[in-house]
């Protein structure tokens, strides 16, 4: 078993997807002899052509559009958006067309399309080159949107992404791309279902949720609550819209005590609906109200020093859980 | 023609009868350029459409009683009472929407003209839109990409003159929109809209343009709408009753009917047959219509996800759910 970073395993769940389909194709900006803004598409132009890896200008509604209406031909599209952020241009697409296709033409057309796109923030890029936006599309029924922390999920996710009949909001983040993880391609073909959360750590003093980069700053929160004794349980959603909250509840149940932490804003965020859910679900089992992370509620500053005061960065995290652990009566 | 004349008269009617919901926007008076439009386009060609769509399912043979009763929101509509006046389809026929954001079918359009470029059909898209439309970005981004990358497409504006109440010269810089084509090295033209024949004539040279040069190009077709914008729109307020009642003297229909008796081709009988023949059809739309059943509530989640695994998906999604997620999970097609 290798260890690939999170751009390989996306490269390599593409290149085998080409392979596997001949419906399947890339369209964005720069992905073919640029070779991506990030490199995920790096070398595919070269190996399939312009048919399967079509350079586009920037014109993201266009694009987006064009997507939709292949999709209703029965092509299969992986559209790459540069960075999220770019997505807004090209909402009405996603929201008002890819999203409403099947249900409103009665079922009889279906829109099979993946949209890439990379959130997040900590590269000083600032307002507008640093948000997290999924929970726009996870607000919205229609679309599926999955978010793979690790190498093998962003492999085995986009995998299953592309073989969807629905449009899916796969929603990398920049900071993930260079990180390492293990990738097993002996085992089947490496697919794993949407709707899926995962246990990343287990522990039986609190349920840490989140989702994307943070399931990694939450890590790191875990190994230091232990070295005061706690054993922090971390759940990666790995997919925003389906929710799987069964996983989220059984370990509610089992700790009593329950932090969200997202790289968003936390107000109608991610973290709001697993809280409502977790409440609604978990009332009589736990310690304290769920605690919730997001970043600083301001559209994301460029000096460094106010860049990282924004950020949901570890320390934050580590506090939230102290402070709910605290009034829990543990620590 | 006649047919699409008669069904948007019934249609007013029925909707003012409260049988019909929602925004209804009708096409008399621009039956031609639907009409001369659409008729040409053989069994491998696509067609988008805007929210004024009623004539253009007519005019691609889709059933009128199953188009009527889309409108009255039954489930042996078109959509299956899903989708309504502006959201019809024939996905047999290749009619692939009536869309409700204007100028968001264009860049789709182009999509589906990619396909079939991607799959080596020898087919081509007719994209139909209002003059309001070639003010979006949509707009002159399809055209681009279909520009850039060759597609086979025409992209149809039926300028009627007005989007909702705003004149194409208040709302265009350059008012002969098929200029507009010359920024995009696209073959632009504009043709008369009431004629039926010169709208044909032109779209069949276009598609042949499309399908075999790989050229694609936009088409106006200058008309006009008798009617308000939608049928809550009296049409009064924005425009003259003069400037109505010549352009009713344009009327599409009669026009042809002049021509094709002076051709020979038909005689009054034939068009008093007609006439006959279109109101029994569009009398008998509207009865199946009314007597269609209405979908039932355990439909509602219905197709809301088209992947066989979605239900797996969202079963996990369930537990401590706002109520619609949990009634949602159960009703979930798998």
């Amino acid at each position: 078993m290798a260890d690939v970073t999170y751009r390989e395993a996306l490269r390599l769940a593409l290149d085998e997807e080409l392979a596997r389909d001949p419906n399947v194709f890339l369209m964005g900006e720069e992905i073919g002899r640029f070779e991506g803004s990030y490199k995920v598409t790096a070398g595919l132009w070269k190996k399939w052509g312009p048919k399967r890896v079509r350079e586009t200008p920037i014109s993201e509604e266009g694009f987006v559009g064009a997507g939709v209406g292949a999709a209703m031909l029965g092509l299969r599209p992986v559209v790459e958006i540069m960075t999220v952020n770019f997505i807004l241009v090209a909402m009405d697409m996603v929201v008002n067309h890819a999203a409403k296709v099947s249900q409103m033409f009665g079922g009889k057309v279906k829109v099979p399309m993946v949209i890439r796109t990379p959130g997040g923030a900590g590269a000083q890029l600032t307002a507008q080159h640093s948000q997290s936006l999924e929970v726009f599309f996870a607000h919205t029924p229609g679309l599926k949107v999955v978010s793979p922390a690790s190498p093998a999920d962003a492999y085995g996710l986009l995998k299953s992404a592309i073989r969807d009949d629905d449009p899916v909001l796969f929603m990398e983040n920049l900071v993930l791309y260079n990180l390492t993880g293990p990738l097993d391609t002996t085992a089947g073909d490496g697919a794993i279902p949407i709707g899926v959360a995962k246990v990343v750590r287990e522990g039986g003093d609190i349920t840490i949720v989140s989702h994307s980069y943070t399931v990694r700053r939450c890590l790191t929160v875990a190994d230091r609550l232990a070295q005061s004794g706690i054993e922090a349980e971390v759940i990666d959603l790995r997919s925003l819209r389906p929710l799987d909250v069964d996983t989220v509840i059984e370990s509610v149940r089992k700790t009593s005590r329950c932090l969200v932490a997202e790289e968003g804003w936390a107000t109608f965020g991610i973290s709001a609906e697993i809280a409502a859910r977790v409440h609604r679900a978990c009332f009589d089992d736990l310690d304290a109200p769920v605690e919730r992370v997001g970043s600083a509620e301001v559209p994301m500053p460029y000096a460094k020093s106010l860049e990282l005061a924004a950020m949901p960065l570890e320390e934050k995290i580590e506090a939230a859980a102290r402070g709910l652990l605290a009034e829990c009566g543990v620590l | 023609m006649v047919l699409i004349r008669r069904f948007e008269e019934r249609t007013e009617e029925q909707y003012t009868r409260a049988r019909i919901g929602g925004y209804c926007h009708l096409a008399i008076g621009e039956e031609a350029a639907t009409v001369g439009a659409v008729d040409p386009l053989g069994d491998h060609d696509y067609l988008f459409a805007s929210y004024r769509d009623h004539g253009t399912a007519l005019a691609v043979g889709s059933d009128p009683g199953a188009v009527m009763a889309e409108l009255f929101g039954k489930a042996a509509g078109v959509a299956g009472g899903y989708g309504g006046s502006m959201h019809l389809l024939d996905v047999e026929r290749r009619f692939l929407g009536g869309w409700g954001i204007v100028g968001g079918q264009l860049p789709i359009a182009a999509g589906a003209a990619l396909a079939l470029d991607y799959t080596g059909s020898d087919g081509a898209v007719l994209c139909q839109f209002g003059d309001g439309a070639t003010n979006t970005g949509a707009f002159h981004e399809a055209l681009n990409l279909a520009a850039v990358w060759n597609l086979p497409i025409i992209f149809q504006i039926t300028n009627n003159l007005y989007g909702m109440g705003t004149s194409v010269a208040m709302a265009s810089g350059e008012t002969e929109l098929w200029k507009r084509a010359a920024a995009y090295e696209m073959h632009g033209e504009r043709v008369d809209g009431n004629d039926v024949l010169a709208v044909h004539e032109a779209t069949t040279r276009l598609l042949t343009m499309a399908r075999r040069d790989r050229r694609p190009s936009l088409l106006e077709t200058c008309t006009y709408r008798w009617r308000g914008h939608s049928v809550a729109d009296a049409g009064k307020v924005y425009r003259s009753a003069d400037e109505i009642a010549e352009w009713r003297t344009r009327d599409p229909i009669a026009r042809f009917e002049h021509q094709a008796i002076e051709a020979g081709t038909l005689d009054v009988g034939d068009v008093s047959e007609l006439r006959r023949e279109v109101d029994a059809t569009v009398t008998e739309a509207i009865k199946f219509a009314a007597a269609a059943a209405t979908p039932t509530v355990a439909n509602l989640y219905d197709n809301v996800y088209g992947d066989p695994g979605t239900a797996a998906q969202f079963a996990r999604m369930d537990t401590a759910g706002p109520f619609g997620e949990r009634r949602e999970t159960r009703g979930w097609r798998t």
